[in-house]
C-alpha cells in the first residue's frame, strides 16, 4: 500500500508541474502588467515602468521563457514572487487560504453530512413526499447560479433584519473586531459566515444528495441487506451499518475532490459576500494582469488536485477492502 | 418418525393459508395463493417449483422480509407462536435465532465491506450476550465447523478472498450461529458447481445435526431434494399442487405438473438409446406459467395440462387428498392419474424425433471432421506496472487441449467455472493464429486463411449464447436481429424476407413474432430466437455455450428437443459447452471433460458415463444429484476437497493431484509419480474405443 501510494504520489508530483507551468506560460503570454502602470495619473515614466515590472520579474518584453526560469527559480526556494502591487505573494496567499479555510471547513462539513443523509433518505423513502421534495429542491438550486442564490439570500436576509444588523452580509468580521478572537468577535464572525456558508452548503447539499441517492437505491435492493436483516439486525440499523456503508464508497471522490477544490473554486460566494479568500484571488489577479498571483493560484490549485487525488486513494482503501492492494 | 407420530407432535414451523399480493402497473399480483405446510424438528422439507412460482416469496414472508406494499394475509406460527403482523422490531429478534436463513448467489449475500468472521459475530451479538472476544471466538469455531481451513486467519478474510463455495458455507455459519429451529434455505446451492453442491449439501446435512433445526430447502432442481429432502411441496402459480413424503411424491405423483416436471429432466442415469434408432426425446410441458396478475378461473396449469377436462377450466382443485391416493395433489383426474386407467406416462405425449440421417448412422472414423484442435494453448500474461509492463506470472487458461468434432456428432465438452471452457470457444471463434497447437475447421487449418476465406468459414460456424436476454438486442425487433446475419453475409431484401419466417417456423414460433422486441418473450421463446438466428446462414457447425441454464427445466426440455431435431433436419454438428452433466448426458454422442486448462477424459459418452476413469469425471458424476429418492440414498458421494486452483499457479505432475481422491491412497513411489509426472491422455478400456483418460492410474468404476 505504502509503495502504491508512492507511486501515485511521483504521478501527481509530475502532473503538478506540468500544470504550473502550463498555467504560468498562459498568464505570461496573455496578461499585460504593463497596463496595469500606464494611463495613470500623473503619468509613470516609461523606465519607472520598465524597472518595476523587471523587480516584479513581469517585463512582458523579457522572453517568457526567462521569465519562468526566474520564476520557477524562486519557487524552489519556497518564493512566489510579488503582487503586482509590490506585495509579497506568499503573505497575500497565507491571508486568503486562512479566509478560504475558515468559510469553507464548517460549510463543506455540513454541507457533506446533509448531502449524504438527505440522499440516503430520498433514496429509502423513493418517490414519496421527502424524495419528491428533495428532488425538486436539489434541481431548483442545481439550475440556479451561485451568484444568483447568494444575492437572493442578501435580500431575504436584509427583509428578515428589519433594519437590525443581526445577519451581516458583507465582509468576514466588522473591522473593531480585527484580529480579537473573544466571545464578541465570534458571535460577530458567525453573523458574518451565516450567508456566504448558506449558499455552499445549499450547492453541495443538492449536488451530493442526488450522487447520495442514487448509490443508495443500488445498495437497497441488494442481497447483502437482506442478508443482514435475515440475522436480526433491524430495518434502520441494517439500512446504516449495511446499506450506507456500502453506498457512501462510489460518492467519497466526488465528495473529496469537491471539499478540496472549493479552496479555489468559491469564488462567485466569496465575491458576492466580499470575503477575501481563494476564489477572488483567482479573479481579481487577472483583472489586475497580475501574472504572479495568477501563476501561483494555478500552482496552489494543482498541489489541491493532488492531495485530493491522494485523500481520496487513501480514504477509498480505508474503506473498501476491496481495492486494497496487498 | 411414522405418520402417525408426525401429525400428533407439533410443527416448528407451520404455515397456514399464506396468501401474498402486491399491487402492479398491470394490477394485482397473487404471488403466494394460499401455502400450507408444517416442519417438524429434524425434518427437511423440499419446496420444488420454477421461477415465478411464489416459492421464495412465501419465504420471505414468513421471516417478514417482504416490502411494505406487499399484502401478506394466512398464519405462520414458529412454535406455535404466530409471527405476522409482528412489527420490525418483535421480528428481528426471531429473524436470525428463530429462524436462519441461507440464500443463493453467497457473492452479493454478503457484505462486501465487512471481513467475515464480522458479519457472523454481528449475527452472533445481535441475539446473544457475547464480548467482541468471545464473539469472534465462537465464529471460528463455527467457520471451523462448515469446513473453512485455517478458520482463525480465515475470519479475517473479506467475501471477494473466498471461493463461491467458501462463502456458501460462511453463509451456513451464520445462519446456524444463533441455534435456530428452522434453516430457510432458499436456492442454497444454485450459482455453485456441481463437486462444490455436493460439499455444501454435506455442510448443511451437518449443521442440521449439529443444531436438529427443521430446514426448508427452495430449490428448482429436483435432483437436489430427491436425496436431500423427507417430504416435498411442489408449488405452481403460487399454490401448492402436491405435497408429501418424497418417494410418493417421485414415484406416484398424481398431479400432472410434477409428472411433467419430473418427466422433463433429462437423467443421468439412463443411457442413451443405441446410434440407429432415433434419439428419445424429452418431454418438455408445452406453453408457460400464467401471469399471476390476470389468473383464469379455474386450473392455472390447463392452459399446459394435456389431461384438462371441462371442469379443469371452470373451478380451481383443492389441495386435496384423493380416493386411492396416500398424499395430497391439487389436481380434478388426482384419483385417476397414475392408476391402470391413465398411467403416469401417458399423460404427456412423447415427441418425436425425426430418424437418424445417413450420415449419423455412418461410423464415427468414416464421418469428415468438422472441427478440430491440436495443442490448443491460450496463456494470458499477469503483468504489474502501469507504464512499464513485466510479466510476473501466467495464466493457463488453456493449456494444450485438442478435441475433434466429426460431422453430425454433439461433442459435449463439461467441467467446472473457470476449467477454460469459454477461453476454449473463443479461441475457436476468434480463428486466431493461435500460441501454440492448430485450429482446423472443415479441414483447412486456419493459420494460413485470408480476411475473405475467415468470413466464410464464419458463415459455417455460428454460436448461440447462454444468457438470450443479454445476446439479443433489447431494441430491435426479431425480424431485425435474424435478418443481420444474412445483411453481413450480403443477401438481398427479398430473399431475407423470404426467410425469416421460414427461421421462425423452423424454431416453432409465429411468422407475426417477427416484429415483436425480445423482452416480449419468455426465456425459451428469447433462446429460440437466439438459435434461430444461430442457423439463419444454414451454418455445418454450431458452438453452444450453456445454452439451457438460465431456463427451467420444463422449457428446458423443449429447447433440448429442437436442438435434437434441428440437428438431424440440417445436418448439424454441435460443439456443446455445459456445466450439467445430465443435460449433456442426453444430448452429446461425445463428451470431453475439461480441468484446469486440460481435457481430462474423452470418448463417447456412453462409455464414459458407463465407467468413467479418470477420478475427476468420477467425482464430476457422482456429485450429481439424481432426481430419484431411492437411488440417491444407496449412493456414495466421492466428495472432492478443496476449490478448482487457480490457473496461474497450476500444480506440478498430475495438476488434479491436490484434490484428487485416489492420490490420497496411493503408495509412496505412486504419489512420486502423480508430483513429477504430467500424465498423458491414455486409452482406457476397451481397445477399439477411443475412450482415454489423463491419469496415471485410471481405472473405470461405475458411480451413476
Amino acid at each position: 500500500m505504502g509503495r502504491y501510494l508512492l507511486r501515485r504520489l511521483a504521478n501527481y508530483l509530475v502532473l503538478v508541474v506540468v500544470a504550473a507551468s502550463l498555467t504560468y506560460f498562459l498568464a505570461g503570454l496573455s496578461l499585460n502588467p504593463r497596463l496595469k502602470f500606464e494611463g495613470r495619473n500623473p503619468p509613470v515614466p516609461e523606465a519607472t515602468i520598465t524597472k518595476t515590472l523587471d523587480d516584479y520579474n513581469m517585463n512582458p518584453d523579457t522572453p517568457v521563457v526567462v521569465r519562468f526560469a526566474h520564476w520557477a527559480g524562486d519557487i524552489a526556494h519556497g518564493d512566489l514572487g510579488r503582487t503586482i502591487d509590490g506585495d509579497s505573494v506568499n503573505d497575500d496567499f497565507g491571508r486568503r487560504v486562512g479566509v478560504s479555510t475558515r468559510l469553507l471547513l464548517l460549510a463543506t462539513l455540513i454541507g457533506s453530512v446533509l448531502g449524504v443523509a438527505i440522499g440516503a433518505l430520498g433514496a429509502i423513502k423513493q418517490y414519496r413526499f421527502f424524495d419528491r421534495f428533495s428532488t425538486l429542491a436539489s434541481f431548483f438550486v442545481l439550475a440556479m447560479p451561485v451568484f444568483v442564490i447568494g444575492v437572493a439570500l442578501k435580500i431575504g436576509a436584509t427583509a428578515l433584519n428589519d433594519g437590525t444588523q443581526t445577519i451581516k452580509v458583507l465582509g468576514e468580521y466588522d473591522s473593531q473586531y480585527a484580529g480579537q478572537w473573544g466571545l464578541d468577535a465570534l458571535v460577530n464572525r458567525a453573523q458574518h459566515m451565516l450567508l456566504p456558508a448558506l449558499t455552499l452548503i445549499l450547492v453541495q447539499v443538492a449536488l451530493y444528495s442526488r450522487y447520495q441517492r442514487s448509490t443508495m437505491l443500488d445498495v437497497l435492493g441488494s442481497d447483502f441487506l437482506r442478508t443482514a436483516r435475515a440475522k436480526g439486525l433491524r430495518r434502520r440499523a441494517a439500512l446504516v451499518k449495511h446499506g450506507l456503508r456500502t453506498a457512501i464508497l462510489p460518492v467519497v471522490p466526488l465528495l473529496v475532490y469537491n471539499i478540496v477544490l472549493l479552496f479555489t473554486g468559491a469564488t462567485f460566494t466569496e465575491k458576492t459576500f466580499g470575503w477575501h479568500g481563494m476564489g477572488e484571488l483567482l479573479v481579481d489577479s487577472i483583472t489586475k494582469q497580475d501574472v504572479n498571483s495568477v501563476a501561483a493560484v494555478g500552482l496552489f490549485t494543482a498541489v489541491l488536485v493532488l492531495i485530493a487525488g491522494l485523500l481520496s486513494d487513501l480514504l477509498y482503501a480505508a474503506l473498501d477492502p476491496r481495492v486494497r492492494v496487498r | 418418525m411414522t405418520e402417525q407420530q408426525r401429525e400428533a407432535a407439533r410443527p416448528v414451523l407451520e404455515v397456514s393459508d399464506l396468501h401474498v399480493s402486491f399491487p402492479s402497473e398491470a394490477g394485482t399480483v397473487h404471488a403466494v395463493r394460499g401455502v400450507n405446510y408444517a416442519v417438524h424438528a429434524g425434518e427437511v422439507l423440499g419446496i420444488v417449483g420454477e421461477s415465478g412460482s411464489g416459492k421464495s416469496v412465501s419465504s420471505m414472508a414468513v421471516l417478514g422480509l417482504l416490502p411494505d406494499s406487499a399484502d401478506i394475509k394466512g398464519s405462520v406460527r414458529l412454535d406455535g407462536q404466530e409471527l405476522l403482523g409482528r412489527g420490525d422490531a418483535e421480528m428481528s429478534k426471531i429473524r436470525g435465532k428463530g429462524i436462519g436463513m441461507v440464500f443463493q448467489d453467497p457473492l452479493s449475500a454478503l457484505t462486501p465491506v465487512y471481513s467475515v468472521g464480522n458479519q457472523i459475530v454481528e449475527a452472533l451479538r445481535v441475539h446473544q450476550d457475547l464480548d467482541k472476544k468471545a464473539a469472534h471466538e465462537r465464529a471460528v469455531e463455527l467457520l471451523d465447523l462448515v469446513g473453512i481451513p485455517d478458520p482463525r486467519r480465515r475470519a479475517d478474510a473479506f467475501p471477494h478472498e473466498f471461493s463461491g463455495g467458501m462463502r456458501q458455507r460462511a453463509m451456513i455459519a451464520m445462519a446456524i450461529a444463533n441455534d435456530p429451529q428452522v434453516i430457510i434455505a432458499d436456492e442454497p446451492t444454485t450459482a455453485l458447481d456441481v463437486t462444490i453442491q455436493a460439499q455444501v449439501l454435506d455442510v448443511l446435512k451437518k449443521a442440521q445435526e449439529v443444531t436438529g433445526a427443521a430446514i426448508v430447502m427452495i430449490t428448482h432442481d429436483l435432483g437436489v431434494i430427491a436425496g436431500f429432502a423427507d417430504r416435498v411441496q411442489v408449488m405452481y402459480a403460487g399454490r401448492p399442487v402436491e405435497s408429501g413424503p418424497v418417494d410418493e411424491v417421485y414415484y406416484r405423483p398424481r398431479m400432472p405438473y410434477t409428472i411433467g416436471l419430473l418427466g422433463s429432466i433429462p437423467r443421468l442415469d439412463e443411457a442413451s438409446p443405441s446410434q440407429d434408432g432415433p434419439r428419445e426425446a424429452l418431454v418438455p410441458i408445452d406453453g408457460n406459467p400464467p401471469s399471476l396478475s390476470a389468473l383464469p378461473p379455474g386450473c392455472p396449469f390447463e392452459p399446459r395440462c394435456p389431461i384438462a377436462v371441462d371442469r379443469c377450466r371452470e373451478a380451481e382443485p383443492e389441495l386435496l387428498t384423493a380416493e386411492g391416493a396416500d398424499h395430497p395433489s391439487a389436481c380434478h383426474r388426482a384419483h385417476e392419474v397414475g392408476t391402470d386407467e391413465l398411467p403416469r406416462s401417458q399423460v404427456f405425449p412423447v415427441p418425436e424425433l425425426p430418424a437418424p440421417t445417413e450420415t449419423e448412422r455412418l461410423p464415427r472414423d468414416q464421418r469428415p471432421t468438422v472441427l478440430e484442435l491440436t495443442g490448443l494453448v491460450k496463456h494470458f500474461p499477469l503483468t504489474k506496472g502501469a507504464v512499464i509492463k513485466r510479466t510476473v506470472g501466467t495464466v493457463r487458461a488453456v493449456d494444450g487441449i485438442s478435441l475433434d468434432v466429426r460431422e453430425g456428432e454433439t461433442l459435449g465438452l463439461v467441467g467446472e467455472s473457470g476449467c477454460g471452457k469459454t477461453t476454449t470457444l473463443l479461441e475457436i471463434l476468434d480463428l486466431p493464429s493461435g500460441q501454440a497447437g492448430t485450429v482446423t475447421v472443415f479441414g483447412k487449418d486456419i493459420r494460413g486463411l485470408s480476411r475473405a476465406d475467415r468470413k466464410a468459414l464464419r458463415r459455417d460456424m455460428q454460436i448461440v449464447f447462454q444468457d438470450p436476454m443479454a445476446a439479443l438486442d433489447a431494441r430491435m425487433p426479431v425480424g431485425d436481429i435474424l435478418a443481420e446475419p444474412l445483411k453481413t453475409h450480403g443477401w438481398d431484401k427479398a430473399r431475407i424476407a423470404a426467410r425469416i419466417p421460414e427461421l421462425l417456423d423452423m424454431v416453432g414460433l409465429e411468422a407475426e413474432h417477427a416484429d415483436r422486441y425480445p423482452q416480449e418473450f419468455s426465456g425459451g421463446q428469447r433462446q429460440r430466437i437466439s438459435i434461430a438466428r444461430a442457423l439463419a446462414l444454414e451454418p455445418k457447425l454450431v458452438i453452444l455455450d450453456e445454452p439451457v441454464s438460465a431456463l427451467d427445466v420444463s422449457i428446458q426440455a423443449g429447447v433440448l428437443n429442437l436442438l435434437d431435431e434441428l440437428k438431424t433436419r440440417m445436418g448439424l454438428s454441435y460443439l456443446f459447452v455445459a456445466h450439467d452433466l445430465s443435460v449433456v448426458r442426453h444430448i452429446a454422442d461425445r463428451i470431453a471433460v475439461m480441468y484446469l486448462g486440460r481435457i481430462v477424459e474423452s470418448g463417447a459418452a456412453d462409455e464414459v458415463f458407463a465407467a468413467p476413469s479418470h477420478p475427476y469425471t468420477q467425482a464430476l458424476l457422482s456429485a450429481v444429484p439424481l432426481p430419484d429418492p431411492r437411488k440417491e440414498r444407496e449412493r456414495t458421494r466421492i466428495l472432492l476437497s478443496g476449490d478448482l486452483p487457480s490457473p496461474a499457479d497450476v500444480p506440478s505432475g498430475c495438476r488434479f493431484r491436490g484434490r484428487c481422491p485416489k492420490y490420497a491412497t496411493l503408495a509412496a513411489d505412486d504419489q512420486a509419480r502423480c508430483r513429477d509426472q504430467d500424465p498423458e491422455p491414455a486409452g482406457v478400456g476397451a481397445a477399439a474405443t477411443d475412450h482415454a483418460a489423463a491419469c496415471h492410474f485410471a481405472a473405470g468404476i461405475e458411480v451413476v
